[in-house]
C-alpha cells in the first residue's frame, strides 16, 4: 500500500503493508533510527513520534492511518547546529543519561510544551509518564523541561 | 603556566559531549547501525522447562530451511562462556538446568521466516526434579550443581568470634548481652531493565571476527571468545555502540549474545544481527540474587552495639556467572555503616534451576544493607529509640574498625552525611511528631545510613592491572583510549574533565576514543564503583606526565602548548600506557578475609517521606532526602543524577517490581506487568553532595558513586511505611496485597 504523508516537514511516500508499524516504516525505508523501540507493546514511550502534532507510540500506530498527516520525529527537531531550547536544556540540566528514551522523551515534552507553555511540575510529570526512564530518576529531565519553558517564554525560540 | 591557560573543566556542569548525538536522534545505537552486505537475523531457541535432559533437537523436515542457518552444541568449538566457573555451555548440549536456556540458534535474512524457523526446531525434553528457591537448594532437594547446590562460601570474623568454633557457640555469646534482637530479611528479583534491550552484530573476515554491540565490558567479551574460539587475542575486535543503559546487566550478559551472534556468522559466512525483544531481554538475561539474612545482635539498653551474627543466603541460578564476587560484596557490607566490636558473618551463595543471577548496581550490597538497616530500626523500635539516635551513637568514625579488621584511616563521612540528610529533610521533627493521619492516607518518616566500598574488593585492583592510553596528538590535543565505557553515566566527559586539568589544556582539547579491544587497553571491566575513582586516577596521572612533558618543551623552545606539542610530535609518537597502583596501605587477605575490603568507602543517609493509603496500602513516596559522600563531584549535575536514578531503581525495587515465577519460568517478562516507575511514581529528590576527598581519587578526590545510591532507598521506605502505619516489613517487596497481609497478621498478633 502506498502512504503519502509529511515527514518532518517533508513530503514521503513509502509503499509497505498497511498494518506496518509506522516505528518499522520509520527506522526502515525512511531512514529516521532517532525513534527507539523499547517495549514494542507502548508501555515504555521510546518510540514517541508526534503524529499531527500529539506524542503517538510508534510502534502502535499502522502505516495507513498516516496517510495525509504530519509525522515529527526527534529528527525534525533541532539539528545540531540549531537546537531547540529543549534540546539545549537536556543538555545542560543532565535531561539525558544513555539517551535512548531521549527521543521519545523530548518528543512529548515538546507536545506539552506547544500546549501548555508554563506547566507546574506535576503536568509535566504527568505529561511524560508515559515515557520510561530508568536512568536519571526523572528530577533531571523535569528541570530540563522547567528550564526550556523559562527559555522558551524569554523568546530564545 | 602560560596567562591562556584554560578554566579549570572539574567540578564545573559542563555539557556532555555525546549530549548534542543524544538529542538530536544522532547517536546510533546497535540496532541503528547500517545493515551490513548480506547481513542475517540471529534468534535463539530457548529450554521451555527448568530442569531437564535433552533427548533430541531436529528439524521439522517440512519447512525449508534452504536459507536458513542452523547451530548446535556441536558446532561450537569449546562449549563454555568464560567468566569465574566453567560451568555454564554458550548452547546446552544434553541437559538444560534453567527455563529460556539457549540450545540452538537460527539466522535467516527474513525476519519473518526467522520467526517460524525458530518454531521449527524440535526440541524433545525429559523434564527432570528442579530446585526452584534457596530453602530447596540448601536441602538438597535435589543436588542440581555441583555435590551441594553450593557455589560459593565465605565467613569473617572479627573479636570474640574469632575464637568461637562454630556460629552456636558465637550466636551463645551474643544472647548474652543486655538487649538481644533477632531477625529474617529477604529481598527478591530485580530485572535492570536497561531501555535499550541487548544486542549485538557479529561478522568475520581474513583479520578474526567482529563484533560490536551494547555492553559495558569489551575485554570480557574477548575474555569468552579467546575461550569459546581459540583466537589470537589480535584476532577479536569488540566494539562498543552507544549503549542505552546497563546497570550491571549488560557486564557479563553481552558475552553470551556476541558468542551467539559470531557463531551464527562463522557458520553462515554472512554478518548476523540478534537484538533481543523486550520479552526475551528479561527472560533470558541475569537478574538481582535473590537474598535471604538471618541476624541476631546483642547491644546495651543504651544502644551501643556489641555483636553481630548474620547468615546470609542468595540464589545465585543455574550457573556461576559472577556470584562469587556478588556474595563477596554482600558479605563484606552485611554490618552496615556502624561498628560492632564482635561479627561473624557466613555467607553462601545456592545453585538453583533459574537464570543466572548476575550483575546489577549495588552487586549484593543492597540484599545486605536492607537486612541490616532493617535490623537498625528492630534495635530501635526494642529499646523504643529513635531509629536516628541509634544510628548515630554507632555510626563508623575516623578512626574505627570494621568487620574485616579495616582501620579507617581516611575519608569517613557517616557522620556528615547522617547531620545534613537530618537537617535538610526536617526528619527530627517529623519522626518525633508521629505518622500524621488525614482522612485515610498516613505520612510518615524513615531513613538509612550506609557505605558502599568504592572500587573492587580488597586484591582486585592488584590482580587487575587496569590500563590506560594516553596520546598526544597534532595541536595540542590529547587522546584518551581506554576500556571504560560511557553507558550512560557520562564517562566520555568525566574522562575528559580530568584529564584536561591534569594537562592543563581545555575540555575540548581532549578525545576519547571508541572503546574496541583493537585499539584501546583493558582498563577492567566498567563496573564496581571504580571508573572514576580507579580507572579516572589512571587518565589523570597520565594526562598529567604528558602535560609536563609539553610544558618542559615550552619552557625550552617557547610557543602555544600546542606548538611545543607539535615540536615534540615532529621528534616521534608520546603515547603514555599506564598501569593502575593502587594505594599502598591497602592490605587484603583473600582467606581470611581480613583486611582493607576497599580503598575508600563512600558514606550516605537516604531519607524517605511517604503516604500510605490505610484502605489500598497503596504507597506513595512524597519527597527523598539523600546526603551523598561523593568525595568530590568531578560533575555535580551528571553526579545527583546517579544518585537520583540511582535511588529510583531502590524505590522501584522496594515498591513495584517483582519477577513473578511459576515453574522456574517469568510470568510477567513484558513493561505491561513488570512495573518500573513513571516520572509521576518518582518523588521528588533534593540530593545534597557530600565532599570528604579520597586523597588518592582524581580531580581532587572523586569516589565511586555508581552503585551506592542503589543501597539506601529500600530500607528508607520500609522504615517510612512502618513510621506511617505501624506495620513492619523485614521482607521486599512492599506491595500493597502484601503490606495489607502483613498488617492483617500484626494486628491479630498484638
Amino acid at each position: 500500500m502506498r502512504v503519502s504523508f509529511v515527514v518532518n516537514g517533508s513530503a514521503r511516500e513509502v509503499d509497505l503493508p498497511p498494518l506496518t508499524r509506522l516505528l518499522d516504516a520509520l527506522r526502515g525505508p525512511l531512514a529516521l533510527p532517532g525513534t527507539k523501540e523499547g517495549c514494542g507493546e507502548g508501555e515504555c514511550g521510546a518510540c514517541t513520534v508526534l503524529l499531527d502534532g500529539e506524542p503517538v507510540n510508534a510502534c502502535l500506530v499502522a502505516v495507513a492511518q498516516c496517510e495525509g498527516r504530519v509525522v515529527t520525529t526527534i529528527e525534525g527537531l533541532g539539528d545540531a547546529t540549531h537546537l531547540e531550547p529543549l534540546q539545549r536544556c537536556f543538555i545542560d540540566h543532565g535531561g539525558a543519561q544513555c539517551g535512548i528514551c531521549t527521543p521519545g522523551m523530548l518528543l512529548a515534552a515538546d507536545a506539552l510544551l506547544a500546549r501548555r507553555p508554563d506547566p507546574s511540575d506535576g503536568e509535566i510529570r504527568e505529561a511524560l509518564a508515559g515515557n520510561l526512564c530508568r536512568c536519571t530518576g526523572y528530577q533531571r529531565i523535569v528541570e530540563s523541561v522547567r528550564q526550556a519553558a523559562l527559555l522558551r517564554e524569554g523568546g530564545a525560540r | 603556566m602560560s596567562t591562556s591557560s584554560p578554566a579549570a573543566s572539574v567540578g564545573r556542569n559542563v555539557p556532555r559531549v555525546d549530549g548534542i548525538a543524544k538529542v538530536t536522534g544522532a547517536a546510533r545505537y546497535v540496532d541503528d547501525l547500517p545493515s551490513l552486505p548480506g547481513e542475517l537475523h540471529g534468534a535463539t531457541v530457548r529450554s521451555p522447562v527448568a530442569r531437564g535432559r535433552i533427548r533430541s533437537v531436529r528439524l521439522d523436515p517440512s519447512f525449508d530451511w534452504s536459507d536458513v542457518t542452523v547451530v548446535l552444541a556441536a558446532d561450537v568449538p569449546h562449549n563454555i562462556v568464560a567468566v569465574i566457573t566453567e560451568d555454564q555451555p554458550i548452547l546446552a548440549a544434553d541437559r538444560v538446568n534453567h527455563a529460556y536456556e539457549p540450545i540452538a540458534l537460527v539466522a535467516c535474512a527474513d525476519r519473518h521466516k526467522l520467526a517460524l524457523a525458530r518454531e521449527r526446531v524440535l526440541v524433545d525434553i525429559e523434564p527432570l526434579p528442579a530446585v526452584l528457591d534457596i530453602p530447596s537448594a540448601l536441602a538438597k532437594d535435589p543436588v542440581v550443581w555441583g555435590d551441594d547446590n553450593v557455589m560459593k562460601r565465605y565467613l569473617i570474623t572479627k573479636g570474640e568470634a574469632e575464637k568461637a568454633i562454630n556460629a552456636a557457640e558465637f550466636e551463645a555469646f551474643v544472647a548474652q548481652h543486655e538487649v538481644v534482637v533477632r531477625g529474617t530479611y529477604t529481598t527478591h528479583h530485580q530485572e535492570q531493565l536497561y531501555i535499550e534491550t541487548q544486542g549485538m552484530v557479529a561478522y568475520w573476515d581474513d583479520a578474526g571476527v567482529h563484533v560490536v554491540g551494547s555492553l559495558q565490558c569489551p575485554y570480557y567479551v574477548h575474555k569468552a571468545f579467546t575461550k569459546a574460539f581459540e583466537l589470537p587475542a589480535e584476532a577479536i575486535d569488540v566494539a562498543q555502540a552507544v549503549t542505552g543503559g546497563g546497570f550491571g546487566g549488560k557486564e557479563e550478559y553481552p558475552s553470551i549474545l556476541a558468542l551467539h551472534a559470531a557463531l551464527l556468522a562463522k557458520k553462515a559466512g554472512r554478518p548476523v544481527r540478534m537484538i533481543y525483544d523486550r520479552k526475551e531481554d528479561i527472560e533470558a538475561t541475569t537478574k538481582r540474587h535473590p537474598c535471604l539474612c538471618e541476624v541476631v545482635t546483642g547491644c546495651d539498653r543504651d544502644g551501643t552495639l556489641r555483636a553481630l551474627a548474620m547468615r546470609v543466603v542468595m540464589d545465585g541460578g543455574a550457573y556461576v556467572t559472577l556470584t562469587p564476587v556478588v556474595l563477596s560484596r554482600g558479605t563484606l557490607h552485611a554490618a552496615g555503616a556502624y561498628g560492632w566490636p564482635h561479627v561473624r558473618v557466613e555467607s553462601v551463595a545456592v545453585a538453583t534451576n533459574t537464570p543466572p543471577n548476575g550483575a546489577f548496581r549495588g552487586f549484593g550490597a543492597p540484599q545486605t544493607i536492607w537486612a541490616i538497616e532493617r535490623h537498625m530500626d528492630a534495635i530501635a523500635r526494642e529499646l523504643k529509640m529513635d531509629p536516628a539516635k541509634l544510628r548515630e551513637k554507632n555510626m563508623l568514625r575516623l578512626g574505627d574498625t570494621t568487620a574485616t579488621g579495616q582501620k579507617l584511616a581516611l575519608s569517613v563521612a557517616a557522620d556528615k552525611c547522617l547531620a545534613r540528610a537530618l537537617e535538610v529533610s526536617g526528619y527530627a521533627e517529623k519522626w518525633a511528631r508521629g505518622p500524621v493521619i488525614v482522612g485515610r492516607k498516613a505520612r510518615g518518616v524513615g531513613l538509612s545510613l550506609f557505605l558502599h566500598g568504592a572500587g573492587f574488593t580488597g586484591s582486585g585492583e592488584r590482580y587487575l592491572k587496569g590500563k590506560v592510553a594516553v596520546d598526544l596528538e597534532p595541536g595540542g590535543r590529547l587522546g584518551i583510549r581506554t576500556g571504560s565505557t560511557d553507558i550512560g553515566q557520562g564517562t566520555e566527559t568525566v574522562f575528559r574533565q580530568i584529564a584536561a586539568d591534569a594537562a592543563g589544556i581545555g575540555l575540548d582539547a581532549v578525545d576519547f576514543a571508541v572503546p574496541r579491544t583493537t585499539t584501546v587497553p583493558d582498563s577492567g571491566p566498567t563496573v564496581a564503583s571504580r571508573t572514576v575513582m580507579v580507572v579516572g586516577s589512571i587518565v589523570e596521572g597520565a594526562a598529567r606526565e604528558i602535560g609536563v612533558m609539553v610544558e618542559a618543551e615550552r619552557a625550552v623552545g617557547g610557543g602555544s602548548f600546542a606548538a611545543a606539542g607539535d615540536r615534540l610530535l615532529a621528534k616521534g609518537p608520546v603515547s603514555l600506557l599506564r598501569q593502575y597502583q593502587p594505594p599502598d596501605y591497602v592490605v587484603w587477605d583473600d582467606v581470611t578475609y581480613k583486611g582493607d575490603a576497599y580503598p575508600c568507602f563512600g558514606w550516605a543517609c537516604d531519607i524517605a517521606e511517604v503516604q500510605v493509603d490505610l484502605d489500598t496500602f497503596e504507597v506513595d513516596v512524597l519527597d527523598f532526602w539523600s546526603a551523598t559522600d561523593v568525595g568530590k563531584a568531578i560533575h555535580p549535575v551528571m553526579c545527583k543524577g546517579q544518585i537520583e536514578g540511582g535511588t529510583l531503581q531502590a524505590v522501584g525495587w522496594a515498591l513495584w517490581e517483582d519477577v513473578v515465577w511459576r515453574d522456574g519460568r517469568i510470568m510477567n517478562p513484558r513493561l505491561t506487568n513488570y512495573i518500573i516507575p513513571t516520572a509521576l511514581d518518582a518523588p521528588p529528590f533534593h540530593i545534597e553532595l557530600v565532599e570528604e576527598p579520597f586523597p588518592f581519587g582524581p580531580g581532587g578526590g572523586a569516589k565511586g558513586i555508581g552503585e551506592m545510591p542503589m543501597d539506601g532507598g529500600a530500607p528508607a521506605i520500609a522504615a517510612a511505611v512502618e513510621h506511617a502505619t505501624g506495620v513492619v516489613m523485614d521482607s521486599l517487596p512492599l506491595l500493597p496485597e502484601r503490606l495489607l497481609a502483613a498488617h492483617g497478621a500484626q494486628r491479630n498478633a498484638s
